[in-house]
C-alpha cells in the first residue's frame, strides 16, 4: 500500500514545497510578531508529523510484539526515524522563533518540555537499534511501544509543571488568510512523510531480502564442503 | 501458581541478597556520593537552592535504581541463571514480578536510609506529611521500576547492556520524577500542599498501573527468542 503512495506523495510533497513560500509570503503578518511569525508554517506541521510519527511507531510496534510480523517492525523504524527527523526541525525552529520571541533561546515550557522527551524517547529506540546487537529490534519494539504510552503522562505532568508556548488552540483560531497557507504547509509536510516513509521502508524491505540470499549462499556454501 | 513463582524468585533474590548485601551497600553508598556530588553543586554559601533537596533525593533514587536494575540481572547473567530462569516451566510473567518485587524491597529499603539523610543535610522539612511522602514514594519507586525491571531483562543479553538501560529508562520514566519531585516539593514547604501532592500521587498510581499492566503483557514476548 506505501509504495503504490510513494511515487504521489513524491510529486505532491515537491510540488508543495515549491508553492507553499509564495502562500507563506502572501499570507497576512501577524500584529506584534512580524516576520518570525512566518517560520510557524514550517514548525507546526514538523511538530505534528513528529507526533504521528511516534503514534505510528508505537502502534506498528505493538502489532511486531503481538503478531512477530517483521513487515510492522520495518514499518516502526522508519516510522522512529522521521520522529526523530521532524523532531530535529521542531526542536531546530523553534529556538529560532523562542529568542525573537520571547527573548531567550530555550525556555523550560510545557510543550518544549514534551517535545524534547517525545523525540529523547524515539532516540533512544535508534541508540538501541543500532548498538543492542542481536535481538535488538524486540527490545527497541518495546522502547517504541512504552515511548507511545508514555506521551499522555508527559504531556499531563509536563503541562502541570510548566506552560508558556502559545497553546494548539491558536491553531483554529488563525485569521483566515493564515489559515489557507498553514494548511498547506501541513498536507505538504503530510506528503513528505508518506513518501520518507514508503522509502524507509522499502529500504528495510530490500536489506531483510539481501540479508535471506546472503544466508541462502552461506548455507550452500556449507552443503558443498 | 502464578503467585508462587513470583514468591519463589522473589525470595530468592532476597536471600541471595541478605546474604551477600552486594547490591544494598554498592547501592547505598553510591546514592551517598551522588547526594553529596549535588551538595558541592546546589548549596551556595552555606545555603541550599530552594526546593533543592526534594530534586537531589529523586535523582539519588533514580540513580541507585538503575545501579540496583543492573546488579540483579549482571548476577543473573554471570552465572548464567537467566537462562534456567526462562526454561523453567512457569509463567514467565509471573518470574518478571517476582525480580520487580525482589528489586522494589531492595530500593524501598535504600530510601528508608536516603530519605532522613536528605532531610538532615539539606535541612529539608519531608517529614511533614509522612503517609504522604511514603505514598509518592512507593508509588514513584514501582513505576520506575516497573518499566526498568522489564528494560533490564531484554538489555541483559544485549550487547553495552550498562550504558543502553539509563538511556532507554530515564527519558521513560521522566513523568515519574516530575511527579516524585514536585510532590514532594508540595510537601516539604512550610505551608504543605496536600492537593498538589495528591495529584501528583493519583498521576503515580495511574503510571503504575499502566505500565505494570504493559510489563506484564510484553515480558512474554520480549523474553522469547
Amino acid at each position: 500500500m506505501l509504495q503504490r503512495v510513494f511515487p504521489v506523495a513524491l510529486i505532491l510533497a515537491v510540488a508543495g514545497f515549491v508553492v507553499a513560500p509564495f502562500l507563506i509570503a502572501g499570507a497576512p503578518y501577524e500584529s506584534t510578531m512580524g516576520l518570525v511569525q512566518k517560520i510557524f508554517y514550517y514548525h507546526a506541521p514538523s511538530g505534528m508529523m513528529m507526533f504521528l510519527g511516534a503514534f505510528v511507531s508505537g502502534t506498528a510496534s505493538a502489532i511486531y510484539l503481538m503478531k512477530g510480523r517483521p513487515g510492522a517492525d520495518r514499518l516502526a523504524a522508519g516510522a522512529a526515524e522521521l520522529t526523530v527527523l521532524f523532531g530535529l526541525i521542531v526542536l531546530t525552529t523553534g529556538p529560532l522563533w523562542a529568542r525573537k520571541a520571547w527573548g531567550v533561546w530555550w525556555q523550560w515550557d510545557a510543550r518544549l518540555t514534551s517535545s524534547l522527551l517525545v523525540w529523547l524517547m524515539f532516540t533512544s529506540y535508534l541508540l538501541v537499534r543500532k548498538y543492542g546487537g542481536p535481538g535488538s529490534d524486540k527490545l527497541a519494539a518495546a522502547v517504541a511501544l512504552f515511548g507511545m504510552a508514555n506521551v499522555p503522562f508527559v504531556y499531563i505532568s509536563v503541562n502541570v509543571w510548566r506552560t508558556l508556548h502559545p497553546k494548539t488552540t491558536v491553531i483554529p483560531s488563525l485569521v483566515p488568510g493564515m489559515r489557507g497557507p498553514f494548511w498547506f504547509a501541513t498536507a505538504t509536510f503530510l506528503c513528505l512523510f508518506l513518501a520518507l516513509l514508503a522509502v524507509r521502508v522499502r529500504l528495510g524491505e530490500r536489506q531483510a531480502q539481501l540479508d535471506d540470499l546472503y544466508r541462502a549462499v552461506d548455507d550452500d556454501a556449507l552443503e558443498e564442503e | 501458581m502464578f503467585a508462587r513463582t513470583a514468591w519463589l524468585v522473589f525470595r530468592k533474590d532476597v536471600t541471595v541478597e541478605v546474604r551477600s548485601r552486594e547490591t544494598i551497600a554498592t547501592t547505598l553508598f553510591f546514592a551517598l556520593s551522588a547526594v553529596l556530588v549535588f551538595a558541592f553543586a546546589l548549596v551556595k554559601e552555606g545555603r541550599v537552592v530552594a526546593d533543592a533537596a526534594a530534586g537531589i533525593l529523586w535523582i539519588a533514587i533514580a540513580f541507585s535504581a538503575t545501579l540496583a536494575l543492573g546488579r540483579t540481572f549482571e548476577r543473573e547473567r554471570y552465572g548464567d541463571t537467566l537462562r534456567a530462569l526462562m526454561l523453567a516451566p512457569a509463567d514467565r510473567p509471573a518470574i518478571y514480578v517476582g525480580k520487580l518485587a525482589g528489586v522494589f524491597a531492595l530500593v524501598v529499603a535504600a530510601e528508608m536510609a536516603l530519605v532522613p539523610l536528605v532531610a538532615f543535610l539539606f535541612g529539608a522539612a519531608l517529614l511533614q506529611r509522612p503517609v504522604l511522602l511514603t505514598g509518592l514514594l512507593l508509588a514513584g519507586t514501582l513505576g520506575f521500576l516497573a518499566v526498568g525491571t522489564l528494560f533490564a531483562a531484554m538489555l541483559a543479553r544485549a550487547r553495552s547492556r550498562d550504558v543502553l538501560l539509563p538511556v532507554l529508562l530515564y527519558p521513560v520514566t521522566i513523568p515519574v520524577i516530575i511527579a516524585g519531585v514536585r510532590g514532594t516539593v508540595a510537601l516539604a514547604s512550610p505551608a504543605p500542599d496536600e492537593a498538589m501532592a495528591l495529584f501528583w500521587l493519583t498521576l503515580l498510581l495511574f503510571f503504575d498501573v499502566v505500565f505494570v499492566t504493559l510489563a506484564l503483557w510484553t515480558f512474554e514476548p520480549l523474553m522469547t527468542d
